[in-house]
Order: C-alpha cells, then structure tokens, then sequence
C-alpha cells in the first residue's frame, strides 16, 4: 500500500540540516547583541547598547525574556526535531504505529509548567514597568517638553524660557551628579512616537493625551533615533538627535540659545560637533548629503564637519544684513519664528539659533549654505510632502537668506 | 446501505438546534458587540462637551417611548403563543399590538430629534453629546425600522393567509431579533437617560 | 488498498460530468451558485488572486528597502504599498482563504448535504469580493493625503486623526473604511453560517465531542469573527459619520479622541489575528495525525485549549499599545494576560508534537508544509512573548522586531498551514494529485526565502529600525539586513510562481487520486473526488472521531476508546 508515496525525496529531512535553519533567528539576535553593544554613541540606534537607565533596564529585560524563551525554544524545539529525525518512515507497509489517544498526566504536565514560566515573566516584567515607568522625579531635573509636528520636532525648555527645534541638547549624569531629563510628550497634529533606542524606549506622542518619559545618559555624545508612528508622508524623515552635553557644555549651550538671534558670520564658535569630536565621540556618518537626495547641493559633501562655520566664515556682512531683510519681508515670518525679530510664526521650526544646528529637516541633511539654498528653493526636492511650500526666491536671495540663517549662531 | 459504519450501539441521532435560531443568536451576538461599541463611546464622551447643548439641559427622559417598546415584547410573546396553538385571528392581533407600539417608540424618537435639532440646536456636528447621542440612538432606531419592516412584512403575509402554524418556529426566530432590539434599549436608556443626564 | 476496500465502490458517486453548454451557461452557474463547494472554490480563488496582488506589493516595498537612500518609488506610492499589501493579506487573502476551506470542508466533514444557509453563504462571498473590488477600484477613484495619491494609505491600522479630514483629504480613507464594511458583513455572514451549520447540520452519531478539529477550530474562528469583526464595522461607521457628517469621534480638534480608535481598532485587530491563526491550526490538526498515522493527541484538550484561546483574546488588545502611555497597572495587566495565551497554544504545540511522537511520518508535500508549520508558530510565539513584556516592547513597539514577528506567524505559520491545506485537499477537490516534485520544489524554495526574508528581519528591529520607513540613511546599519530580506522576498516570489504553475499544471493533468489518496479518515474522503453535488448519496452514520479508521480497521476501531 501507500503506494501514491514518491519515490524517496532528494530533499532528505535530517534533523542535522534543520536545526540550524530554526537557530538562524536566535544567531541573528545574538549577534546583532553582540556586535555593536558598545554603549556609547553610534550612528546606529541599537537598543542593546544603553547608556541611559530606562534602556538599560529595558536591556536587562530583554536578556531575560531572551533567555527564557531560548529555553524553551531549545526543549521545545529540540524535541520537535527528535521526533522528525527519529520516526519519519520510508516503510510502506500497511502496518499502523501504536494508536495513542492522549495521556492526561502528561497533558497536566504540560500545562503547569508554562504557567509557572509565566508567572515568573510576569512577575519579572511587572516588576520591571513599575520601576521605569513610576520613577520619581528628582527635584533637579530638567524639564523638556516635546511636540511632535508633521515631519519635525519642537523641544521647549521650560525652566530656561528656550524653544528650539530638531536637535535636543540635555546634560549627561554622572554617578557623582545627576541630572535627568523629564519630558512632557505632545502632539500638535497627528500621532507620532519619540523613540532614541540607545536612551529609552519610545513613548507615543498624542494629540489629545500628554505623555511622560525620562532619561539620564551617561556617555556624552549625538544618538540617532526617529519618529515611532506613521504619521504622514514623512514619517521616513522625521529623524531625531540628541545631544548628551557634559554639565558645562550644557550650561554653555542654553545660555547660548537663551540670547536672541544675532547674526555672527564667522564666529569663532565651536560647533557641537567639533565639540564632540574633541571629545573622542563619534560625528554620525548620517550627515553626509545622500548623492541621488540633493538637486543642487552637490558641493557639499562627506566629512559632515566643518563647512557650517566655513561656509559663512568671510562672507561680507552686508549679505547677511541683506537676508535678514529678505527672510523678514517673506512670508517665512508667517511660519518661523527668530527670536528677536517681529518673525514669530509657530507653524515651523524655531529657527533663532539655526546656524548652531548641524543638520537641518530634521536631521535629513547636514546644515551648510548649499545644502539650505537647496531646501528654501524646493523643500520637496529633499524631503517630499515637507509641509514647507517652495519659496519662489530669486538666486541672490536665496544665497543671501542662507548665509542669514546659517549666521545665527 | 450507510457509508461508512454502523455502529451497533449507535446512539439516537439527538434533535439538532433549529438552524434559524442558531443563526439568528449569532447575528445577535454581532449585533451587540456593535453596539457595545457605540455605548463605549458614549460613555467615555460623557461630560467631554466643551460647547454646546449638554445632555441635562436638553434631553427630557422619554418614558412613554420607553413603556411602549418594553410592551411590545410582550405582544409579541404573546402572538408567538397565538401562532404556536395556531390561533391565526390571536396571533395577528397582538402581531398588529406590537407593530403599533413599535411605531409609537419612532414616532417618539422621530419627535425628540426634531424638538432637539430646531429648538435646542443640537446636531451631529455641534458637539461630542450630539455625535455621540445621535449616533447612538439613531444605530437603535434603525434596528427598530428593520424590526419593523419585518413584522409588517409578516403581518401582511398572515393577513393574506399565508401563515400558519407551521411557521410557529421562524416566527420565534423573528420574534427573538424583536427582543434584542428592546433589549438593547433597555442598555441605551440607562446609558443616555439615566448615567449620562 | 484505500480504495478498494471501501464500500464506495459500489455506489455511483462519479461527479457530475460538466453539463454541456455554453460558456456562458457555465460562467452562469458559477456565478449563481449555492453550493457550498463551489463557493468554496471561488472563495480560495479569490483568496490566492490576492495573495499574487498582496504579493506584488510586498515585492515592491522589499525592492524599495534593498538599498539604503533608495528611490525605486515615491513616499507616497511606498505608503499606498504597505497599507495595501496589509489590509489585502488580512481581509482579502487571509479571511477568505480560511472560509474557502471552512465552506468547502464543514459540511463534508460533518457529513451535512449544504451549508445551514445556502443562500447566505452566496451572498457573503458576493459581499466579499465586492469589497475587494471597491478597494483596489481606489487606485483609480481616490484620493489619498493631501489629495494626493490614490489608494489608502495610512497604515493599515489608519490610526487617527490622520484619517480626518484635516489631514487626509480626497477619499482614500473612504475607501478603506467602506470595502472593509462591506467585506465585514460578508464575513458575519459567513461566520454565521459556518457556526450554525456544524451545530445543526451534523449528521447521525456526530456529537460535537466528535467533529473533526479542523470544525471546532472554525466553529471558534467564527465565534471570534461574530464579535471581533463588528468592533470594526462600528469604528468604521463612526469614522465616515465623522468625515461625511461632521461628528467628532476622532477629531482632536473638536475634544474626539485619537486613542479610543486605537482601542476600537486593537479590540478588533487582536482577536483578528487569532481569527486568521485558529484554521491554520485546524489544518494542522487533520493534516499531522494523517501523516503521523496516528490519532490526534488529547482531542479534549486540543478543543478546550481553542475555546481557552478564544476567550483569553478578547482580553489582550492593549499589547498593541504599550506605548500610548497607559498606568503602569494597565500595561501590568496586558502584559499578563497576553501572557497567558501561551498556555493553550502550548497545549497546541505539545499536542502536535506528541502526535507526531512514535508515529509513522510520512513527509509527502502537505505534511512538510504542516510540520515546518509547528517550528514556525513556536518561534513566532516566542517573539510574542518577548513582546508581550512591555518594557522591551517599548523599545520593539513599531520596529522591524514587530514585523518580523507576525510575518513570522502569517506566512511561517499560517500562509504554510494553508498551503499545506491545499496540497492535502487538492486532490479532493480536483480529482488530481498535485505534482509531489513540484511541491517539494516549491515547499524548500519558500522555505529558504521565509527563512532568509523574515529570520533577518529581525535583526534591524533590534538595531532601531522604524515600521513604515519608504527610506533609511546608510550609516544606520541597516542596509545588509534589508538586503537579505528582500533576496529572501524574491525567492518566496519564485517559489510561489512555481506553486501557481504545479496548482494549473495538476489540475489539468495531475495523476487521478481516487476518493481517499492519502488514507485517511474523515467524512470528506469517503466520497468521491470530487464529491457529487449533494456529497453523500446516502447519509453518512458515525461512531467515533475517525468514521473511516473504523471503517478499514474493524478488529480495532476507534469506538472503544471514545
Ligand atoms: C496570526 C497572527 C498572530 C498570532 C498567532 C500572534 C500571536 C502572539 N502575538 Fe502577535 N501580532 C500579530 C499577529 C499574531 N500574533 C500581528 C499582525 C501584529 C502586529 C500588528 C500591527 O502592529 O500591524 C502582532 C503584534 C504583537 C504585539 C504588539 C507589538 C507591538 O506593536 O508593539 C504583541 C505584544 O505583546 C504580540 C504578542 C503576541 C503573543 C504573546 C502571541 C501569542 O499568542 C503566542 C503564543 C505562542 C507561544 C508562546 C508558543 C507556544 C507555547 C509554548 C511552547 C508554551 C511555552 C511557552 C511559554 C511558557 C512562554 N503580537
Ligand atoms: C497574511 C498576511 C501577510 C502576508 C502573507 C505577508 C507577506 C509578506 N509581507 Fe507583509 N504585511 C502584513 C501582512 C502580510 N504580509 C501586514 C498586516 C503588514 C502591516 C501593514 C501596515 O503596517 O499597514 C505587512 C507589512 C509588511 C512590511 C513592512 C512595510 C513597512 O512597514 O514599511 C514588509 C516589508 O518587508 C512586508 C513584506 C512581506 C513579504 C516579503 C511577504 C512575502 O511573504 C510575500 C510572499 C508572497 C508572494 C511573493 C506571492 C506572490 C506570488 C506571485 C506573484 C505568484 C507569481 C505568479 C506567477 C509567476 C504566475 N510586509
Ligand atoms: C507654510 C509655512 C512655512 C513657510 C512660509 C516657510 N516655512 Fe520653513 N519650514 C516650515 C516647516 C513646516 C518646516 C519643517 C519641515 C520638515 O522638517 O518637515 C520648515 C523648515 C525650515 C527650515 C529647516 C529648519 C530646521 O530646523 O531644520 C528652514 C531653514 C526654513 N524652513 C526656512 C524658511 C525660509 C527661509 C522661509 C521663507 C523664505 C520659510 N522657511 C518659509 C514651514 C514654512
Ligand atoms: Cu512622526 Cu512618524
Ligand atoms: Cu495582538
């Protein structure tokens, strides 16, 4: 009998082959733990390398559950691939094996034991949410509130009466002092997510619901990270940065960003990202201009450091003095606000210290005049569905716009 | 001869559930994980209103509609006893009761809409009471035109004389979507009139 | 010997010959059919028509990710794709293949003539496809953000207010919300028909302690459907009264609330995977024990593990939604009783194993895709759980993780379920075995494309790699792992073109299979292949779970043991 049975596969099924194939997620998994988990600031937002407690925690976390079900995936699995190793059959007699109905002890067993794992995931876990979620907040933490727009991030720092957008500057604990951020998390359209995996898991920005989350890195240094939740066209391009400043170089920074907007070609400032490679951190590769993203930015290039200072270094003030005039007689004050300025719109990003960013849309492309002359002219030819409408300059204006904006240091 | 087997002690083939109702419980089955959505939400918008007519100023407790909804459970309990004995004359009666009432209960519900739109105000779009209100009450109300329709349908074949006795078992079936739908009024009435006034 | 000794023989159950006539007699019965196999046949076919078009898409998002900064298609085109491709693989690929089988399978298992409601189940399949045909009609007739665009596309979960007017103008949306209305009353319908008819049309001797699993796993599907499906239909409702009639459901500018949708969507979408999960688990029921030539493990267990499982699902939507900043208390509890989910389905898989133990495995090309099937919903099931932990999952949430998780149970478990299903009941359908060459063919090809797309995808989940990006940066490190994936995707693709060709090639000129090619021993293969308009000529009487064990082992039937 079962004489429709082919002749014998080629395909053999040998428990040998099999079990690799099943092991290649765990492999993968380990590996990716493994590979990068440095934890300090990485062009790769790889939630196994922490450096902030929410995350850390959260990684703890991970490795247990990882290896519970690694557990179970090898009893379980193992005796999946005993049993199609060891009684898979080429006899074609018409012998029946042992008809057995079911065992109720063993079927008992098998019930109480995942109940038990679960109890212990649970409990773990439970454990685990109370902890990060209901943490207290330290009188001297700083408070952040962040909005998510369309495409683009806004962080207002309450406590120093300071809004700026897409690049989120906060102080680096120490064991010695520490200094957490606590953040309010909105939305001022539609439903985003603020997740920057080194520092902490995501928490969802809404628009009818504020949200609380915090953080308290310690390794100073730029960490990437991106909006969590479709929210449009965009959602691709709303990238996220921040910046873990040491308590001086925060101080520095805010006090910096408290001033108003004045236009300083040339200054000799640092900018952060010199600072961070003095540091020995890691400027992320990111901010190299993707060729085929750029219509006319060509000339910007790889390296992502200097050329914000460069590119407006010995220009003539009086182009500058000019753009102010341009960015203020166009309706980019409808938008844009520079504090300072009668500019005050609230539709776009702040852009009273823009020249002291690195990178502008939000992350997308490195902050230098060629680069902003191709964003003013077409915002869709870097970032489509951008909520920012091509600004009809001529030329001139436009070089004479960016070199004012990248000189508001 | 029987594929496959016969068995020696085979047991009685036991009655199966009349299909009609299986289906007809399931249908309401759906129908009320429907509605307990509408509710849900009535419920979490209650008193979330910034503008507009709120629910205390505007809604009067409709007690007659109410009355005659719940009585027409009744009659039509009782025309499905009429027409399981096979009292034609009975059954069509109460049957015509019941449609009666039916009508009364939108009628009533078509009036407090009116006095609601052009005297207080209120529409769908005013406010989250009015979004909420209308569409929740308006779901019931169009489970009770659908209701109707069919037992004046029914009504109109018993007054030709094509029912009969025989048909006592759909007409149960019939009869049980005409329960749900005072049932689930039973549900709206607490939530609209007496949790959320 | 299958054959010979049944008594089949002596009864004229050959089918009947095509009636001869027109083509457009013949396309007219189609068409106006009731009977419940042929309905079945349209609905599988509808169903795989889709999963080429939810397959395309698919194909068209992996060559948009093999490359960082790639420009293959616009954002707006990459949006339509994804939103697309998982609402056809849900509601037009997954939820009609299963009531294909249902259809086509209850009544024949249960030894029933017809559906409870013949016209009915017409009727939802009609429903159904109209529906699909009003989706995609959106490519033409919507649409979508901003006014631009066609189709929907806004996730396939359309979380709001992104689908308010304000944000999504022209009719994408609508055309969401509306094709799904109506393909969801057709589910209802069908779902009522398929619980009625297994618990009012069995036939003398078949207590439900002895339905084939397969039909308590569909009468379960089904019970889920009836108050899983509505949730959306009523969120539908609410969502166009909102965009055509100016309510505020979720309009946050008027105090509506953009969460509640995402609790009615969950209250739907959770149960909707396990409606989609429950059928795999049934063809894996009847499939493994015929293989295994032994009876399934713990028949009891197995059915109180699914009605334990249907139960449990209703209480576990907010797993999707750890993130929305729930107390603690609530992500507590979600957390827990998504947890306790894994206790049934392992029931499931340690019955399967159990069966398979000490048996007499038979790896013809159904039981391959139904034993590969068993490892894959193990290890999806685990990344459920380390989702389910929602610390981590505040990390994973809406990450490549997530993905690769449920395309882990969607194709490795339930699309290798179903397939599996086919090759096993092909023969019943057609009259022909499908090609074991071929299916092997395609069996290993899909196997290794599976492995290689969705195995890796893992990998940038960990590394924070976002759902729903059309683009990433090069420096992010995810290149190469989006690279293997969509390699993996084109080899699924090849392997399924090979599958279509062994489905048309076996069909015309497969090897005839007779009424019980596999040895079986349920109702269905005790008639002819395939099975006469009425299915029995004379009504089938059973005593025990495996009327044709008896049948061909009358020293040592079933009957005893029950
Ligand atoms: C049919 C489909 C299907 C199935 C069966 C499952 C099964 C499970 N899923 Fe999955 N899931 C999806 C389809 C499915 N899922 C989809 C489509 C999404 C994403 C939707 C979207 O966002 O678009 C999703 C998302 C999703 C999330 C949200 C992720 C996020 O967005 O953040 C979570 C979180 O808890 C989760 C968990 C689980 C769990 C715990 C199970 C469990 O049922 C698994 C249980 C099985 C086992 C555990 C294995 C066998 C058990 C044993 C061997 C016993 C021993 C084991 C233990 C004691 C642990 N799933
Ligand atoms: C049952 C459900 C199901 C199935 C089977 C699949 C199958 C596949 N899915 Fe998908 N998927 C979803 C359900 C499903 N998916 C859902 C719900 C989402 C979420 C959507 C959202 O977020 O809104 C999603 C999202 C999703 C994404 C994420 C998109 C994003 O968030 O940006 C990706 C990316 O790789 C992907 C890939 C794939 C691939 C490669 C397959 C492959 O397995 C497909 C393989 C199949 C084929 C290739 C068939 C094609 C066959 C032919 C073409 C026949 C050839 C014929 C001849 C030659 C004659 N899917
Ligand atoms: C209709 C509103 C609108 C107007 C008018 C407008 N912008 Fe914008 N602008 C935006 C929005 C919205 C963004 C954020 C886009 C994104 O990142 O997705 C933006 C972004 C920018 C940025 C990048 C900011 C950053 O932090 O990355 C610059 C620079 C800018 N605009 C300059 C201008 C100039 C110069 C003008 C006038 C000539 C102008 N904008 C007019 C809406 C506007
Ligand atoms: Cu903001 Cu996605
Ligand atoms: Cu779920």
């Amino acid at each position: 009998m079962l004489h429709w049975m082919l002749k014998r596969s080629t395909f053999a099924l040998r428990s040998a082959r099999r079990l690799p194939v099943a092991a290649v997620l765990v492999g993968s998994l380990l590996f990716a733990a493994s590979a990068w988990a440095e934890n300090k600031p990485s062009p790769i937002p790889n939630m196994f390398a922490p450096v902030s407690t929410p995350a850390e925690q959260e990684f703890t976390m991970s490795m247990f559950v990882l290896g519970i079900t690694l557990g179970i995936l090898v009893v379980v699995g193992g005796s999946w691939a005993y049993v199609v190793a060891k009684y898979r059959s080429t006899d074609s007699s018409d012998v029946e094996p042992p008809q057995i109905y079911g065992s109720p002890q063993v079927e008992l067993a098998w019930t109480i034991v995942p109940v038990v794992i679960v109890v212990v995931l649970f409990l773990t876990t439970a454990r685990m949410i109370f902890s990060i979620q209901d943490h207290p907040r330290p009188k001297n933490a700083l408070d952040i509130t962040v909005v998510g727009h369309q495409f683009w991030w806004e962080y207002r720092y309450p406590q120093y009466g300071v809004v700026v957008a897409n690049e989120m500057h906060v102080p680096m604990s120490t064991p010695g002092q520490v200094r957490p951020t606590f953040m309010k998390l909105q939305s001022a359209d539609v439903w985003h997510s603020f997740w920057v995996p080194q520092l902490a898991g995501k928490v969802d920005n809404i628009p009818d619901h504020i949200n609380d989350m915090w953080i308290d890195p310690h390794v100073p240094g730029v960490y990437v990270g991106q909006c969590g939740q479709f929210c449009g066209v965009e959602h691709a391009m709303m990238l996220i940065r921040v910046y873990v400043d040491t308590p001086d170089q925060f101080q520095r920074w805010i006090t910096n960003q408290q001033q108003p907007g004045v236009e300083q070609p040339g200054a000799g400032q640092n900018t952060p990202q010199q600072v961070i490679r003095q540091q020995g951190g890691v400027v992320p590769t990111a901010l190299e201009l993707p060729a085929n993203r750029s219509g006319a930015g060509s000339g910007a290039s790889a390296g992502g450091g200097d050329q914000t200072g460069a590119g407006s270094a010995g220009q003539p003030m009086n182009q500058v003095v000019a753009g102010k005039q341009v960015f203020l007689q166009n309706a980019c004050i409808n938008c844009h606000a520079v504090q300072g300025t009668n500019a005050n719109g609230r539709f776009g990003p702040n852009l009273t210290h823009f020249g002291s960013r690195d990178t502008l849309g939000s992350g997308i492309v490195v902050n230098n005049v060629d680069n902003l002359k191709a964003w003013i002219r077409n915002p869709s030819d870097l970032k489509e569905g951008a909520l920012m409408p091509p600004m009809q300059l001529d030329e001139t204006q436009l070089e004479q716009v960016s070199l004012y904006l990248t000189s508001l240091k | 001869m029987a594929i496959p087997v016969v068995a020696q002690h085979l047991e009685e083939p036991g009655h199966l559930p009349n299909k009609g109702k299986v289906g007809m419980i399931c249908l309401i089955i759906g129908e009320s994980a429907i509605f307990s959505i509408f509710v849900l939400a009535y419920l979490f918008y209650i008193g979330k209103s910034q503008w507009g007519p709120q629910p205390k100023e505007v809604l009067e407790v409709p007690i007659l509609n109410t009355v005659c909804l719940l009585s027409s459970s009744l009659t039509i309990w009782l025309s499905e006893r009429a027409i399981e004995h096979n009292l034609l004359m009975t059954f069509t009666a109460w049957l015509g009761v019941t449609i009666a009432l039916g009508s009364i209960f939108l009628v009533g519900t078509g009036w407090e809409w009116y006095k609601l739109i052009y005297h207080d105000g209120l529409a769908l779009q005013t406010n989250l009471f009015g979004t909420t209100f209308y569409s929740l009450v308006g779901l019931h109300a169009s489970h009770v035109i659908i209701g109707l329709i069919m037992l004046i349908t029914l009504w109109l074949f018993a007054m030709t004389g094509h029912v009969s006795g025989k048909n006592s078992e759909r007409i149960q079936t019939l009869a049980l979507y005409w329960h749900f739908v005072d049932a689930v009024w039973v549900v709206v009435f607490a939530v609209v009139y007496v949790i959320g006034r | 010997m299958a054959d010979a000794s049944l008594p089949i023989g002596s009864l004229d159950l050959t089918p009947e010959a095509l009636a001869e006539g027109t083509f457009r007699e013949y396309l007219h019965g189609w068409v106006t059919t009731v009977d419940h196999k042929r309905l079945g046949i349209l609905y599988v076919l509808y169903a795989l028509f889709f999963l080429v078009v939810g397959g395309a898409e698919a194909m068209i998002i992996r060559v948009q990710l093999m490359y960082p900064d790639n420009h293959f298609v616009s954002p707006e085109v990459y949006n339509r794709m994804f939103t697309m491709h998982g609402t056809t693989m849900v509601f037009l690929m997954g939820m009609p293949l299963l009531f294909g089988f249902a259809n086509y399978l209850v009544p024949l298992m249960i030894g029933a003539r017809d559906m409870a409601f013949p016209r009915l189940n017409a009727l939802s399949f009609w429903l159904t496809a109209f529906g699909g045909i009003l989706l995609y009609y959106s490519f033409i007739g919507g649409f979508g953000l901003y006014g631009q665009g066609s189709a929907p596309d806004v996730g396939w979960f359309e979380y709001a207010p992104l689908t308010t007017r304000t944000y999504s103008q022209g009719h994408a949306v609508d055309f969401w919300a509306l094709s799904l209305f109506v393909t969801g009353w057709g589910t209802l319908g069908a779902a009522i028909n398929i619980i009625t008819t297994t618990i009012s049309m069995r036939c003398k001797g078949m207590t439900m302690m002895r339905i084939p699993l397969f039909c308590w796993l569909l009468l379960c599907t089904s019970a889920l459907t009836l108050v899983a499906i509505t949730p959306l239909t009523a969120a539908q409702v609410m969502l166009e009264l909102d965009r055509y009639l100016g309510a505020h459901f979720f309009d946050t500018q008027a105090g509506g609330s953009a969460l509640i949708w995402a609790h009615f969507f969950w209250i739907f979408g959770h149960p909707e995977v396990y409606i989609l999960v429950l059928p795999a688990f049934g063809v894996a029921n009847e499939i493994i024990p015929v293989f295994s030539r032994k009876p399934a493990f713990g028949y009891t267990a197995m059915v109180a593990a699914s009605v334990g499982i249907v139960f449990i699902s209703l209480g576990v939507w907010a797993h999707h939604m750890f993130t929305v900043g729930m107390t603690s208390a609530a992500n507590a509890f979600f957390t827990l009783s998504t947890m306790i989910i894994a206790v049934p389905t392992g029931i499931k898989v340690f019955n399967w194993i159990a069966t398979m133990w000490g048996g007499k495995l038979r790896f013809a090309t159904p039981m391959l895709f139904a034993a590969t099937f068993v490892v894959h919903f193990l290890l999806s099931g685990l990344t459920g759980i380390m989702l389910s932990a929602s610390p981590w999952d505040w990390q994973l949430h809406n990450s490549y993780f997530v993905i690769a998780h449920f395309h882990y149970v969607l194709v490795g478990a339930i699309v290798f379920s179903m397939l599996a299903g086919i090759y096993y009941w092909f023969p019943k359908v057609t009259g022909r075995l499908m090609d074991e060459k071929l299916g092997k063919w395609h069996f290993w090809l899909f196997l290794i494309g599976f492995h290689l797309t969705f195995d890796f995808l893992h990998v940038p989940g960990i590394l924070g790699m976002p759902r729903w990006v059309y683009t990433y940066e090069a420096s992010r490190g995810w290149a190469s792992w989006n690279m293997i994936a969509s390699v993996g995707g084109f080899i699924q693709f090849l392997a399924s073109g090979i599958f279509v060709w062994n489905l048309l090639y076996s069909g015309l000129h497969g090897a005839e299979a007779g009424p019980d090619p596999w040895d079986a021993w349920t109702l269905e293969w005790a008639t002819s292949s395939p099975p006469p308009e009425y299915n029995f000529a004379v009504e089938p009487v059973v005593a025990s779970r495996r009327p044709l064990w008896d049948l061909k082992h009358p020293s040592d039937t079933d009957t005893q043991y029950e």
